[in-house]
């Protein structure tokens, strides 16, 4: 299992749950099990979200491997100018 | 997870300074703007603007500009059928072509491709819209009130509790630990409200395009922007066009700062080509730039810090709210993500507002939404360091994020350089340098994220050993040079024998717009694979020569060489020896490499500067300004200095003079670089750099994006600066004479 924590705007769409439990092993898996388990994310994670794993920040990279001593956060999804 | 790409070298070309391989072009004109272009039958293409700042088209009558001689097409939004799937998209139609309603002073609602300017104006005076005048709402606090005239309804997200105005379109909450015990901890809290105005990124080059659109779907673009792929993909979503149908070739472009990531001109352009059957010009007057493209936010924002004695925050709250125009945007959302990102906070709690208004569409502007919540939190620090005596960069020091810190957004940081640009502000003499009468000195700190993307990089070896490199970012920072240099330190060779083009979108595949300050890092990694991918096949081509193993094959210094002693004895072949037999040993040499790229590494910076302010007028002079920050590995490091000086300069403006003046019936009043004044180079001194190479990892030379977090300080340290010198808490930008003036009489 993989502990991921929620921004608290999120949370409140999980339970209320700042930190949830889901068995993953690469992004694509975490995103649909977190859409699977907490419904009330799907319309925030169809708009889009970006992920930090172990303090780098993902956006679309399905494969990208997590573990479960990865430390993984939830984050809007990032623009840039 | 990610695996790291840095491995230390010595490095031969990059770090050195050659000359720009664009700059003969751009000094003598013959580089090729976004107007630059023309074709045979061309028409001259013009926009109709709503006059007023919110009002429903009742009816637009187009049929008198129709009869005009030389009027080619008319179009309004009915000429867009095509609906786009995502809401996103959608906005950015009706912001091309207002819909039912114009939502601010500026709004497209009519355009006309004529055989020349004087009958396209003709042509626009001729259509009569019939609008129904309504309420409007121009500041975001007035704009969350649930009695606030509203733009859109039905858009906020679910985040936005029920009974908030349809203005509030999102909300964000990030933070961790409970900052009301934190608060119980602190020997001062301070608690304030700052504001920033709407600014507009001032680039030098209006929007310009050249489109023609056939019938049968197929059409080319030549377009000033930031992202020529953007343009293809945002146009064929909109006009319901096969993306592969459609050319796209990004023109030069004079200054972009984010302004440029999306569409104004383009898809009115191609809609006007296909109605006319001709090519269609259409080219932005500064008064449109002004009105109808995209400024960044204005903001309200309350602070709130808890601090001990001996300087060390116990807890930090901030609600951020932006108001972002006339469609989403999430300015505030990285707001509340970036202001207090600099800092090891034990309790911190931030919540971003994003909100719509009458105002144009909020565009990206470097490091958006991070300048204001810095000037907010940066400012709100200094506060307390001034009351408890304490040294400012003392305090930032002690409260510093490292390695290790979780940060008030989330993540825990890898190893970052904020403690390294704060020592070195603290060690340069700029920092302990004398002061005079009615002088301060201000320091702050900023923060941003960088992004990597999409990006693909093809290097072909041409039969002369010389090197052609085609990359799909427009070069708005330098990226041409830069990719020269990272080609040639790869090959071996000298950087004049790579030319570094921008490919159009027919030749390269999918590549994220110039943004994020990812394309030195990004299309610099690309670009660094696609080098080796070339000297691979080198490589082989070596070994069949001499009738060895590949394996048995080293490059060193721009040629293949036997590996060692038991390899065989043969003489280096260089590229161009190598090129010369291509078609003997199997046919063209090129490297290539597709990737999106992520884990990009975070920046930060920490500036100083010094004012001067007149005591009589408010007038207040940048007298010196310094900044310091982490870069990874300058690949050219003149470029680097340009952006860290250009941030700085563009953020004195938002500090001191840059606002969007608006009259009470929401029309804009400053649409010009007279009325809008940015700072010239007379307003200022030298900006010195002081650039910290703290290796990026997830890069094999170590880059790190740098385009972006040189804004983000300077609103603070100017608005230290000012504060100390006129010894009163500056809390509202710009710092106009009138306003420092307004604040002295209060001290």
């Amino acid at each position: 299992m993989v502990a991921v924590r929620l921004w608290g705007s999120l949370a409140e769409f999980a339970d209320g749950n700042r930190d949830v439990e889901i068995a993953a092993t690469n992004l694509r898996e975490l995103l649909d099990a977190l859409a699977k388990a907490y419904p009330g994310l799907k319309p925030q994670l169809e708009r889009g979200i970006s992920v930090s794993i172990d303090g780098r920040i993902y956006n679309d990279t399905w494969a990208t491997p997590i573990s479960e001593k990865s430390e993984v956060v939830l984050l809007s999804r990032l623009v840039g100018g | 997870m990610a695996k790291d790409e840095f491995t230390p070298r010595t490095f031969k070309v990059v770090g050195t300074r050659p000359l720009r391989p664009d700059g003969i072009d751009k000094v003598t004109g013959r580089a090729r703007y976004g107007a630059d272009i023309s074709a045979p039958g061309m028409l001259v293409g013009m926009v109709l603007r709503s006059p007023h700042a919110h009002a429903r088209i009742k009816s637009i009558d187009t049929s008198a500009a129709e009869r005009l001689p030389g009027v080619k097409a008319v179009v309004t939004r009915a000429d867009f059928p095509h609906q786009p799937e995502d809401n996103a998209t959608a906005d950015v139609l009706d912001n091309c072509m207002a819909g039912e309603k114009a939502l601010y002073d500026g709004h497209a609602v009519a355009a006309v491709a004529a055989t020349s300017r004087r009958a396209a104006l003709d042509a626009l005076a001729a259509i009569k819209v019939d609008y129904e005048v309504l309420r409007h709402v121009m500041d975001v606090d007035e704009a969350m009130k649930p009695d606030a005239p509203v733009l859109l309804k039905g858009r906020k997200q679910e985040s936005v509790p029920a009974v908030m105005s349809d203005n509030v379109l999102t909300r964000t909450q990030y933070g961790h630990g409970n900052p009301e015990e934190g608060f119980k901890k602190a020997d001062l809290v301070i608690e304030r409200n700052f504001k920033t105005a709407a600014t507009h990124q001032g680039y030098i080059e209006p929007h310009a395009c050249l489109a023609t659109l056939g019938v049968d779907g197929q059409g080319d673009l030549w377009v000033c922007t930031q992202g020529h792929y953007m343009a293809r993909n945002t146009c064929a979503a909109m006009l319901g066009l096969d993306a592969g149908r459609l050319r796209v070739t990004a023109s030069e472009i004079g200054g972009g700062f984010g302004g440029k990531t999306t569409v104004f001109l383009e898809p009115t352009a191609l809609v006007l080509s296909r109605k006319s059957g001709r090519p269609v010009k259409m080219t932005m007057t500064r008064e449109e730039v002004f009105r109808a493209s995209g400024p960044t936010a204005s903001t309200s924002i309350d602070i709130k810090i808890g601090m001990t004695k001996d300087g060390k925050i116990t807890a930090a709250t901030g609600d951020y709210r932006y108001q972002n125009g006339a469609y989403e945007a999430m300015n505030g959302t990285l707001g509340a993500m970036t202001g207090f990102a600099p800092y090891d906070l034990e309790h911190v709690r931030t919540t971003g507002w994003d909100v719509v208004t009458n105002r144009p569409k909020a565009a990206a502007y470097r490091a958006p939404g991070a300048p204001m919540a810095a000037f907010a939190v940066e400012s709100a620090i200094d506060e307390l360091a001034s009351e408890l005596n304490l040294d400012p960069i003392d305090v930032r020091l002690k409260n510093a994020a490292r390695e290790g810190t979780r940060s008030a957004y989330g993540p825990t940081y890898p190893a970052i350089g904020l403690e390294a640009t704060l020592k070195a502000a603290q060690a340069h003499p700029h920092w302990t340098a004398p002061l005079g009468e009615n002088q301060g000195r201000g320091v702050a700190c900023g923060f941003w994220f960088n992004f990597g993307g999409d990006t693909c990089v093809s290097l072909m070896i041409n039969p002369d050993g010389t090197v052609s490199l085609s990359e799909g970012n427009p070069d708005i920072g330098g990226s041409r040079a830069a990719m020269s240099m990272m080609a040639a330190e790869e090959l071996g060779i000298a950087m004049e024998q790579v030319r570094t083009i921008v490919a159009d979108t027919a030749s390269l595949g999918q590549n994220e717009v110039t943004d994020g300050s990812r394309v030195t890092f990004a299309v610099g990694l690309a670009t660094i694979k696609a080098a080796r991918h070339a000297i691979e096949i080198m490589k082989e081509r070596a070994a069949m020569t001499w009738g060895i193993d590949v394996d048995a094959v080293e490059w060193v210094d721009g040629a293949a060489q036997p590996a060692g002693p038991n390899a065989g004895k043969f003489p280096p072949m260089s590229i161009g020896e190598i090129a010369a037999i291509a078609s003997n040993t199997g046919g063209p040499i090129s490297g290539h490499f597709e990737v999106n790229v992520e884990g990009a590494g975070v920046s930060f910076g920490t500036h100083i500067a010094d004012t001067e302010v007149d005591p009589e007028t408010g007038a207040v002079k940048i007298l010196r300004y310094t900044v310091f920050q982490d870069a990874g590995k300058a690949v050219h490091p003149s470029y680097v200095e340009g952006q860290l000086q250009g941030g700085a300069v563009q953020g004195i403006g938002w500090a001191l003079n840059e606002e969007y003046v608006y009259a009470e019936d929401g029309t804009l009043q400053n649409a010009g670089f007279l009325d809008y004044r940015i700072p010239v180079a007379s307003d200022l001194p030298m900006i010195d750099t002081v650039i910290l190479e703290i290796p990026n990892p997830g890069h094999p030379y170590g880059v790190r994006g740098v385009g972006e977090t040189g804004i983000v300080p300077p609103l603070a340290a100017i608005a230290n600066s000012v504060s100390r010198a006129a010894g009163v808490r500056l809390t509202s930008l710009p710092m106009s004479p009138p306003k420092v003036l307004a604040a002295l009489k209060e001290v």
